[in-house]
Formats: structure tokens, C-alpha cells, sequence
């Protein structure tokens, strides 16, 4: 078999350790959380045994993870973290400070619920809560993803001078063992390159102020021109990942259609969810249905033109968040409902798996039965949750 | 002006006039032999030296937020270890902070403790205004007992601040670096000593400095360096180092002036000196006394820990 002693079975933590070890970044501050952890317990054993070159700091809290990130990746330092749920919401002052100065610092997160009542457990809110801070937010599905979106994230992040998140669901994902094909060494190293900044902090014949006052005269404008580089993304993750795929000859468009081309009925939802949806797609099929479902892989930006090109010809399509907005409508469901605004279809919203609940085949199923007999609610269905 | 002096931060910062802070930064910096990378946390100094597009900063420098100047700092001076271990910087650098006391007693005390706990090669300079000046003069963990603030009014059922002020230098102490200092801005020999060898040591460094403000402490512009020199003077502000865990005092003041003298000279006071408030300043005077004579023991009793 091809690449044989490349093929490994590893879980999504691990394969995140394996992405960051081979591209050996400068600068790890890290602060432990569950379902976080393994990915920096891993990748700290690698640094400890030589195998990556890092600068470890054991930061005393996440606040202080990625302020120190902020001043690492400014100094110009490759810089990379890993965080979860509260960890994340502890960041969220930063996280906006670290898309404001356009650092290009890389993190891992393995998406958990949010406090209160606490849950360790698997869901979106955390990253959803974070979707406006100005960072790019690419979802994995699986070891494989979350492997590949770590190499491809970083050199993302780098050429669009902006932060980003690598997601992966917390346990479901981070904690599961699954088969995957890893890069060597050297392709990975050389995929990425050397972090080059221009305007490095620690450029001491050229000195760079970073973080300034900006007032009502500047302030706008610096705001629309992130905006802008937001945007570009979606073109620079689609030069990124077409790099990606020469060396993998993995191909990962802005979106993934199963068997959506033709489809009457389409599912779109983000993360793990889509390897079990895959398989109720395929039983549906043979039943004579015609099914498909749209992965979403990079949240922000979001691909709302992709989106919408790929459930155009659909006749309903149902949408499956991780997350509540409360007092709001999903946050998923709130893009799609933007992304098909001129196209003629029914749109359904169902939240599911909040703080780890098991989602089971049977639920997906039943999602596509409300689509194929038109039993479109108005409102925002829950799967699997005691409230019928 | 002293044109070496102005090399590292400019003129056309816009302080207040009469604010001591320009001279801190400037005398600390200049007492660098190599190349200084300066973190900053949100506050006076930050809002009135970098109004994009301008700044007044000659050295690379860095604000990020309030509550993080200390972790920011770890995370630059980590960043300069990692590049000079791979190769790619070979300059000599040092990193300084400034931060004032809010920024350093109250919300970034953690950040400060986690930077020097792991041992990163800053120094840390709190420049002491013993409040929230930026936000127009709020109580903080450094303001002293009696003070007027904006949060802690004197007023007809109050005496202003009740809540001595934290001790910082013990706090910083306790984290077993081997240099900091207490300094006062009106003593600026003293300071540019002490910010040489806080320069020259390896590992963190700290230097609490007082930095009279004549906004929020309300005096005219022209004294900040006259109202120093009475808070050292009156045994308020002693001047002091802790090298490797030794006490060493600077200035010992053979007639010590009464507070009453430092007092009167500042309206965040004013209505100590009713007849009202005469227990109260006895009880600062008291307290001023007792903490003089702790630092004369600690001094005398050499080596203090191991």
C-alpha cells in the first residue's frame, strides 16, 4: 500500500500534536483544560524528547495563554495554543486583540459547552460564542481533518494575517481513536515554510509601535480593512488547500457536498456530526430518496455564495446547530438562512447534542423524514432532548 | 533637554504637564546598554504615547491590554529565547514593562505573578500613582487610607479610602526574584541606580515607583518632584532595595517630617486636617512608624530567607 508508515490511528488530539510537531512552531503558551489536554500534554512529550523545538510556557491561566501569544507571534514568533469552553470564553477579551494587531497565531480548540451548570462535554457553544472576534474558524470532522486543517490553518492564517481557530467536537473527536494518513516530516515543513514578519517587534533597527490608541478619526476605517482581509480568506483558503492537496492529494473545498448535486433534501451541519449523517444519507438513498448533505468546514468567513450555489436546486433543506443563541435563532441556521435568501426553498432548524448528548442515526433520519413529507416547523426542533 | 534622554520616548507625548511618568521611562531606559523592547499595559503612559498614527516611541514597543503587560512580556521575552536558540536573532536585548498600579496591584497582579514565577528576563516597572488616574481618579489596592478618590468620596459619613494599601514589594518578594526596588521619581539618581542593576539582572526584576499625580492627588503642576520628596521625607515613601533577600535601605531620614507636612499638600487629603479626622492621621502617622521600623529590622536581620 501506498505512504503505508504514514497511515496511523490516532486520536484527534494526537493528530493535532503529530500537525504541530512536524511544523515545529516557535512559541507553545499553554494552559491545561478538558477535552484540550492531551493535544498539549502530547505535543509538550514531543518538545521534551527533542522532537519539536518549541519554547513551552506554562502559563498561569488562558488569559495569560494568549496574551502571551499575542506578544510571542507579535515578536515574530511562530505561536500556537490550544483551548476549550471556558478557556476560550476567558480568552475572548484577547482573542479580539489578537485579529485587531492581524497576528497570525494558530489554535487548536476542541469545542465544549459552556458553564453554567458545567459540562465537559462536546458542543459548539464555545466557538460559536467566539465567531465574531475577527479569527478565522475552520471545522474538522475527524483525525484526518483535524491533522490536515493544522498544517493548512497555519499557512492560512500566515498568508491572511489573521489568526484561526482549528476545531475539532471535544471528545467525540479529540478523544476517539480513527485512521488517518499523515505527510512526512520534511513535506509538512516545507508546506508551511519559514514564518516570515516584515514588522516583527524584535526588529530593534526598525522599531514598531503595536497596539496603539486609535480615536473616531481612524478607528472605522481599521475596522473595515480587517473586514476586508476577513473576506479575503475565502480566496486564500482555496489557493491554501489546492497547495495542500498537491503535496496530499486530499482535496478540501470551502465546503463538502455529499451526494448534494442532485439532491431534493439537503442536511447542513458542521463537524463530527457529518461521518454519522453520511451514513443516513447513503441508507436514505437506497431507499429511492434523493438525499445529500453540506459540510461546512471554514465558519468564518463563511462561504455564503458556496452555500448557496450547492442547496440551490434543493426543494427544502434542514439545518443542524451544536449551539443555542438565546433569545436569538442558531447560529448555523442564521448563515444559511442569510446564504439562501434568493433562493425558493424551505429552510429547518433543529439544535442537537448540547454538553455531549448522544446523537443517534435514528435522529438524523428523522430530520430527513421532516424534510421529504414537508413537516417544516417554524421554529428551532431539539433532537434527542426530553422536551416532547 | 537632555537629547540622550529623549532618544527612546520622544517628545510630543501628550502627559499632563507636571506628570513625573515621561521621566521614569526615560531615566530607566536610558540606563539600558543594549536594546530595549518595551511592553506596556493600557493606562496613562499608554493612551497619551501612541495616538495612531503617531507615537512617541523610538524602541519597538508593544500594548496589548490592561490586566496582561506581564504576560505580553513573557511572551515576547519567550519568543526572543526560542529565535536566538534556532538562529534566527543574535542581538543582546532587554524587555521592560511599565505599568501603573492598577495595572500591576489589582488586574494584572496574576499576570505578574505567573511572570515571575517562571523566571522571565523582564523588568517590571509599576510607576505608583496610587489610583485609577486614567479614568479620572478611582480607589485602587495601592490608594492610601484617607485619600479622596472618585469611588471612595470623603464626605459628611466619610473619611475617603478606610483600606490601607497592599503591600507590593513583600507580595513581589515572596516570588524569590533577586531584585526589586522601591523608588520614587523625585529622586531621579536613585531610581537610574536602581534600574542599572535591575537591568543587569538576570531573571525578573521589579521596581515599584512613586509617580505623584497633580491631577487626582490635586497640586499645582510644578511640584510633583516637591510632593516626592516630602512622601520620603515623612518615612511615607521609603526608599529600598531586596537583593537576593537582603533588605537595603537608601535614605534614612534623620528628622523624619511629620505626614501632616505631606498632607496638606494635596486636596485628596484636604479634609484630613479637620479636627474631625485628627485620631485618623494619628493612626497613618502610627502606621508609617511601625512599617519604618519593620523595614530598620528586616534590614538589620541581613539575609532573611534562604
Amino acid at each position: 500500500m501506498k505512504n503505508n508508515k504514514y497511515k496511523k490511528a490516532l486520536t484527534g488530539g494526537a493528530a493535532a500534536a503529530e500537525a504541530l510537531r512536524q511544523i515545529n512552531p516557535d512559541v507553545a503558551p499553554v494552559y491545561p483544560i478538558t477535552p484540550q489536554t492531551p493535544i498539549i500534554e502530547t505535543f509538550a512529550k514531543f518538545c521534551a524528547d527533542g522532537k519539536a523545538r518549541t519554547e513551552i510556557m506554562t502559563a498561569e491561566s488562558e488569559h495569560s495563554a494568549i496574551s502571551a501569544a499575542v506578544g510571542s507571534q507579535a515578536a515574530g514568533a511562530r505561536t500556537v495554543t490550544a483551548t476549550s469552553s471556558q478557556g476560550l470564553a476567558l480568552m475572548n477579551e484577547i482573542l479580539y486583540i489578537a485579529s485587531g494587531m492581524r497576528l497570525p497565531i494558530v489554535m487548536l480548540i476542541s469545542a465544549r459547552a459552556l458553564s453554567a451548570p458545567i459540562n465537559i462535554h462536546g458542543d459548539h457553544s464555545d466557538v460559536m460564542g467566539a465567531r465574531d472576534t475577527g479569527w478565522i474558524q475552520l471545522f474538522s470532522e475527524n483525525s484526518q481533518e483535524v491533522y490536515d486543517n493544522t498544517i493548512i490553518g497555519t499557512k492560512l492564517a500566515e498568508r491572511s494575517e489573521l489568526p484561526i481557530m482549528v476545531i475539532m467536537d471535544g471528545f467525540t473527536t479529540s478523544h476517539s481513536v480513527e485512521n488517518l494518513e499523515m505527510l512526512p516530516d520534511g513535506t509538512v515543513r516545507k508546506f508551511v515554510g519559514r514564518y516570515k514578519n516584515k514588522e516583527a517587534l524584535l526588529n530593534v533597527k526598525k522599531p514598531h509601535t503595536f497596539g496603539p490608541v486609535s480615536l473616531p478619526d481612524s478607528y472605522f476605517e481599521l475596522k473595515i480593512d480587517q473586514d476586508e482581509a476577513m473576506k479575503e480568506v475565502l480566496k486564500n483558503y482555496e489557493e491554501t488547500a489546492g497547495e495542500f492537496k498537491e503535496v496530499s492529494g486530499r482535496d478540501y473545498e470551502l465546503i463538502e457536498e455529499y451526494r448534494a448535486k442532485d439532491a431534493d433534501h439537503i442536511l447542513v451541519l458542521i463537524g463530527s456530526t457529518a461521518g454519522t449523517a453520511k451514513d443516513v444519507v447513503d441508507n436514505i438513498r437506497e431507499k429511492g430518496e434523493k438525499v445529500g448533505l453540506v459540510k461546512i468546514k471554514l465558519f468564518r468567513p463563511f462561504p455564503y455564495k458556496e452555500v448557496a450555489v450547492a442547496v440551490s436546486k434543493a426543494k427544502s433543506i434542514a439545518v443542524m446547530d451544536r449551539s443555542i443563541s438565546f433569545g436569538s435563532v442558531p447560529p448555523l441556521y442564521s448563515e444559511i438562512i442569510n446564504s439562501v435568501k434568493d433562493c425558493d426553498l424551505r429552510v429547518a432548524s433543529y439544535v442537537y447534542a448540547l454538553g455531549g448528548r448522544d446523537i443517534f442515526t435514528k435522529d438524523i433520519e428523522r430530520v430527513f423524514e421532516d424534510l421529504i413529507s414537508g413537516n417544516i416547523s417554524d421554529k428551532t426542533e431539539y433532537l434527542n432532548a426530553k422536551t416532547q | 533637554m537632555n537629547k540622550k534622554l529623549t532618544e527612546k520616548f520622544y517628545p510630543g507625548h501628550a502627559t499632563c504637564a507636571g506628570c513625573g511618568i515621561p521621566a521614569i521611562v526615560r531615566h530607566v531606559l536610558d540606563e539600558a546598554d543594549c536594546p530595549v523592547v518595551v511592553i506596556n499595559a493600557t493606562g496613562c503612559l499608554e493612551v497619551t504615547s501612541t495616538l495612531y498614527p503617531y507615537s512617541a516611541w523610538k524602541v519597538p514597543y508593544i500594548h496589548n491590554a490592561f490586566e496582561n503587560a506581564a504576560a505580553t512580556a513573557a511572551g515576547v521575552e519567550t519568543a526572543y529565547r526560542a529565535l536566538k536558540k534556532k538562529g534566527k536573532i543574535k542581538d543582546k536585548m532587554k524587555f521592560v514593562v511599565f505599568a501603573g498600579d492598577g495595572g500591576t496591584f489589582d488586574i494584572g497582579l496574576q499576570a505578574l505573578s505567573g511572570m515571575l514565577e517562571r523566571g522571565h528576563d523582564v523588568l517590571y516597572v509599576a510607576y505608583d500613582n496610587e489610583g485609577y488616574m486614567n479614568t479620572g481618579g478611582q480607589r485602587s489596592s495601592a490608594t492610601p487610607v484617607g485619600a479622596d478618590m472618585e469611588t471612595t468620596p470623603a464626605g459628611k459619613k466619610s473619611s475617603g479610602n478606610k483600606l490601607p494599601r497592599k503591600d507590593m514589594m513583600e507580595i513581589v518578594k515572596s516570588h524569590h526574584i533577586k531584585y526589586l526596588a522601591q523608588a520614587n521619581v523625585a529622586y531621579i539618581e536613585d531610581l537610574r541606580k536602581k534600574a542599572r542593576k535591575a537591568l543587569e539582572t538576570e531573571g525578573p526584576s521589579f521596581l515599584l515607583v512613586l509617580q505623584p499625580c497633580t491631577n487626582v492627588w490635586k497640586f499645582p503642576t510644578s511640584d510633583y518632584v516637591k510632593i516626592g520628596k516630602l512622601a520620603t521625607e515623612t518615612n511615607y515613601w521609603p526608599l529600598y532595595e531586596i537583593e537576593d533577600g537582603r533588605y537595603i535601605l537608601n535614605l534614612k531620614i534623620e528628622k523624619p517630617k511629620k505626614i501632616e507636612e505631606y498632607l496638606k499638600t494635596q486636596k485628596r487629603f484636604g479634609h484630613l486636617l479637620s479636627p474631625k479626622n485628627k485620631e485618623l492621621v494619628k493612626n497613618i502617622q502610627e502606621n508609617i512608624n511601625r512599617e519604618w521600623e519593620g523595614l530598620i529590622e528586616r534590614e538589620n536581620g541581613g539575609i532573611v530567607e534562604q
